[in-house]
């Protein structure tokens, strides 16, 4: 587990990819065969089912440690890692391990079926025969995230420079189906089980902000315009029966969206279309926030399904029939878009609409209405232009509305995860109600590493609690929130939903008798919406 | 005997103040950090070794008395002494005994011996006021020798791959401890203000290792490969931008913990602390034998809880020490000069 462990310390240190990137081709340089599958595995989701509860090694460490259970917690809430706590708290090793990765997850995919005894003894010898950072990736092995910043695509990228591949077909092979004892690394990369022409991708095109005025477009009938919808990108590759999913990251996420393959894989033709993923209820569109509840999960519950459904809202077709048509101008491809359209359907997998525009005009009033059907503003496309790959000026555009922002103030802060374990960096805010206050909204990003470093320090001399994660302030700090949109909502006690609230700066120069009030926050509703329940 | 007052503790018989944080007529200083030690002072009474440093960081005009370890002195009745407290060189514990009673204040401390300061000595007291920085179970040091390895290993394995190690820690204290820790692996450079510090410390008579000052106008081909000492003020600096091939780490005891250390963006953190671990705290509490502890500066709600629950009666106290403020304006200071 060495050769793991320094993976592991070169790659949380930094936060440079170009670093995480050059130590995972060390380490796929010198690993041993098996050792390199398992890395790809446990950074792909493949691991095996965890053979022993977190609650279990807990209990196992606080008897080892005969340290009262809050003081256990407070220690995790400082640290913010339940594999790191232990490691930390544990009793120095009284000897030393070594053993290769393969080994470890071999042993513990073995120790699944043993007996709650067998499993304990087993843990607190590997325990004490390890360091604590030995021992924080033995905790990992068993369960839970190593939360040090590499995504599958760090990961592939490494691969692909590794062995000067393609990264999109390295992706689908670790994504693919194989099983670790039955395939050696080099077959792995070279793709032997699957079929990479049947799930090859595009590149996306990209758009930019819109940088000038409407006329200086030119004629407005050569636009086509859209509402632009805040889900996440992906394309949907449908060839000779099998169907693929992939992100905008250039992710396999096929199996992420289940409701979407079941449609798919019914259509008549073989296609690659572009489009958003959305999380669509009763034919509105939901919050970006519940989509996120979605994303990234191995398994997808039932509730979950039932909770968010995802749906799809397609804007270009790329390839038609196994033949690529990017070339080809908008007009074309939306007809030929239309005509899968024609012959499919589903409730919720749509073609993009359009909006019919005579004059430049009155794109304004549209654009600012356009938080009334939850989409955050409009696209711009040249009617004549050919499918670009990646970001080029000029053909597409993307004209989103002015956030809204209000003035409220922190009473809540609390730790983050991972890098920002160490500070508190997710801050509840509320507006003034009657004598009081109430929470609207809670956010996380929008401040630099330097505000965030004040603000910790400021929420450690002011925090009303001293014990536990989360801490309540005294209210001071007067933050701009920005929002994307603004419902009433009865789930709320505010009685108000915001629709991605962030951080817009921290407005030093205000009291909290300047803040909102929950007044004029509903004032915004009626000012922006037509619907008035989320 | 003792009184918790809004410029400090505040010794009632003997009229002084222990580590004051507002201007008082007589201060007794544990140690030189900007914390203990701050300025306004009329009269000055610390550890022969503390006296320079205090000279150096506060002016050259202040009235500063000295005493060794062990070397008691009676003000206003109360009998005052110092004990070596092992956190930085001319560190003390502070003894006060008035009418058969005795007080301790530790200011700082670390009971570990780190080869460069004297060790840590405990006293026993009726009342014990202890610093709490690392009270915490999650905080055990590792043995001198272990660090020691892995700061060369480190080093090593930089100049192996042609690169410069750069090692942040306070100029005052760390700086000395880090030296002590990599000497004889390579030259040592350090930064104007540690430079400064270092002379301070050795005008007091102490022997120090050896360094070379890292001129501000370095050439890259005199510092290439070598060991470069900094203060954390200077982590994203111009200067660091400047040293080829730098390989960056920190030396804190808050390098414990992996968010920490990923949050500072180095190459590398090594818990190295000049405060108590957990284990530390509670061996100097125990060994105190007092019957009343109050914790200062630090994770002081955990620890006095803890203390409570254990049998021994403790009791927070808020203070200004441990104020990572005027670290962080000393730092910018240190960046600038």
């Amino acid at each position: 587990m060495k050769r793991f462990s320094e993976l592991i310390s070169a790659i949380e240190i930094t936060n440079k990819t170009n670093a995480k990137i050059e130590a995972l081709v060390q380490y796929f340089t010198h690993a041993a065969d098996k050792d390199k599958l398992w890395l790809i595995a446990l950074f792909t989701g493949k691991r095996p089912p965890r053979p022993v509860k977190s609650s279990l090694m807990k209990q196992w460490c606080a008897e080892l440690t005969e340290l009262p259970e809050w003081l256990f917690l407070e220690s995790y809430s400082t640290v913010g890692d339940l594999g790191e706590t232990i490691a930390l708290l544990l009793p120095q090793p009284t000897h030393h391990i070594e053993k290769s990765l393969d080994a470890w997850m071999q042993e513990l995919i073995q120790l699944k079926s043993k007996t709650e005894s067998e499993k304990k003894a087993y843990v607190l010898n590997a325990w004490s025969g390890l360091n604590v950072q030995e021992r924080l990736l033995f905790n990992k092995l068993i369960g839970g995230s190593f939360r040090i910043g590499v995504s599958k695509k760090t990961l592939v990228n490494a691969l692909a420079k590794l062995t000067n591949m393609d990264a999109n077909q390295l992706m689908h092979s670790i994504i693919g189906n194989w099983d670790i004892n039955s395939i050696t690394f080099d077959e792995l990369l070279l793709g032997t089980h699957i079929n990479y022409d049947n799930s090859k991708p595009y590149p996306f095109c990209l758009a930019y902000a819109l940088e000038k005025e409407l006329n200086q477009l030119g004629d407005v009938n050569d636009w086509q315009v859209e509402y632009k919808w805040d889900g996440i990108r992906g394309q949907i590759v449908k060839r000779n029966g099998e169907l693929f999913i992939w992100s905008r990251g250039e992710e396999l996420v096929t199996q992420q969206f289940p409701e979407l393959v079941e449609v798919f894989e019914t259509w008549q033709y073989n296609f690659v279309i572009d489009g958003e993923i959305i999380a669509i209820k009763d034919s509105s569109v939901l919050l970006f926030n519940d989509l996120q509840k979605r994303l990234n999960r191995k398994n997808i519950s039932k509730k979950l399904l039932e909770e968010v459904p995802v749906g799809f809202y397609a804007y270009d077709i790329l390839e038609f029939e196994n033949k690529d048509i990017r070339e080809k101008s908008l007009v074309e491809r939306r007809k030929k878009l239309s005509l899968i359209f024609k012959q499919n359907t589903a409730k919720n997998i749509q073609l993009s609409e359009t909006v019919a525009v005579t004059n430049w005009n009155a794109l304004h009033e549209i654009r600012e209405n356009s938080r009334s059907v939850n989409s955050e503003g409009l696209m711009l496309k040249q009617k004549h232009s050919p499918y670009h790959t990646g970001r080029k000026k000029g053909d597409w555009w993307k004209w989103k509305v002015d956030p809204l922002t209000i003035d409220a103030v922190m009473i809540y802060a609390q730790k983050g995860s991972g890098r920002r374990s160490s500070k508190y960096t997710d801050y509840t805010f509320a507006v003034k109600k009657d004598d009081g206050l109430v929470t609207v909204a809670k956010a996380y990003s929008g401040l630099t590493d330097a505000e965030i470093t004040e603000i910790s320090r400021w929420v450690n001399k002011n925090a009303i609690e001293k014990f536990g994660p989360v801490r309540t302030v005294k209210a001071e700090l007067v933050f701009e929130i920005a929002f994307e949109g603004i419902a009433l909502s009865n789930r709320h006690k505010s009685g108000v939903a915001l629709r991605f609230p962030r951080i817009k700066r921290w407005r030093k120069d205000k009291t909290i008798n300047d803040i909102d009030t929950i007044e004029s926050v509903k004032d915004l509703i009626y000012a922006n919406s037509n619907n008035n329940e989320l | 005997m003792i009184k918790f007052t809004k410029k400090g503790i505040y010794c009632i018989p003997g009229k002084f103040y222990l580590d004051p944080w507002l201007p008082v007529e007589y201060a007794i200083i544990s140690h030189g950090h900007a914390d203990h030690a701050r300025w306004g002072m009329k009269h000055y009474l610390c550890h022969t070794h503390t006296k320079n440093i205090l000279k150096h960081r506060i002016s050259d005009d202040i009235l500063v008395e000295t005493l060794g370890y062990n070397e008691p002195k009676t003000i206003n009745g109360v009998r005052v002494s110092f004990h070596p407290a092992g956190h930085i060189i001319g560190s003390a514990q502070i003894r006060l005994e008035h009418k058969g009673k005795v007080v301790v204040f530790t200011g700082d401390y670390k009971v570990k011996d780190d080869y460069i300061t004297t060790p840590f000595e405990s006293v026993k007291c009726h009342e014990f006021i202890t610093e709490s920085t690392f009270g915490l179970p999650i905080y055990k040091w590792l043995p001198e020798k272990v660090l020691q390895q892995q700061l060369h290993d480190w080093i090593l394995q930089n100049k192996a791959n042609n690169r410069t190690s750069v090692l942040f820690g306070y100029s005052l204290g760390k700086a000395q401890r880090i030296m002590k820790l990599v000497e004889g692996l390579d030259e040592i450079l350090v930064h104007n203000a540690i430079y400064h510090s270092n002379n301070a410390i050795e005008s007091s008579g102490i022997v120090l290792p050896k360094t070379t000052r890292l001129d501000g106008y370095f050439n890259k081909a005199d510092v290439q490969n070598k060991i470069i000492i900094m203060p954390p003020g200077l982590l994203g600096s111009k200067m660091l931008t400047r040293v080829p091939n730098a390989a960056t780490a920190i030396c804190s005891g808050w390098m414990q913990v992996r968010g920490n250390r990923r949050w500072r963006g180095v190459d590398a953190g090594f818990a190295v602390s000049d405060h108590a671990d957990w284990d530390g705290l509670l061996q100097a509490v125990k060994e105190s034998e007092a019957e009343k502890v109050y914790v200062t500066h630090g994770s002081q709600a955990t620890f006095t809880k803890y203390l409570n629950k254990i049998g021994i009666k403790a009791q927070e106290v808020i203070t200004e020490y441990g104020d990572n403020e005027l670290e962080a304006a000393e730092a910018k200071k240190e960046a600038i000069t």
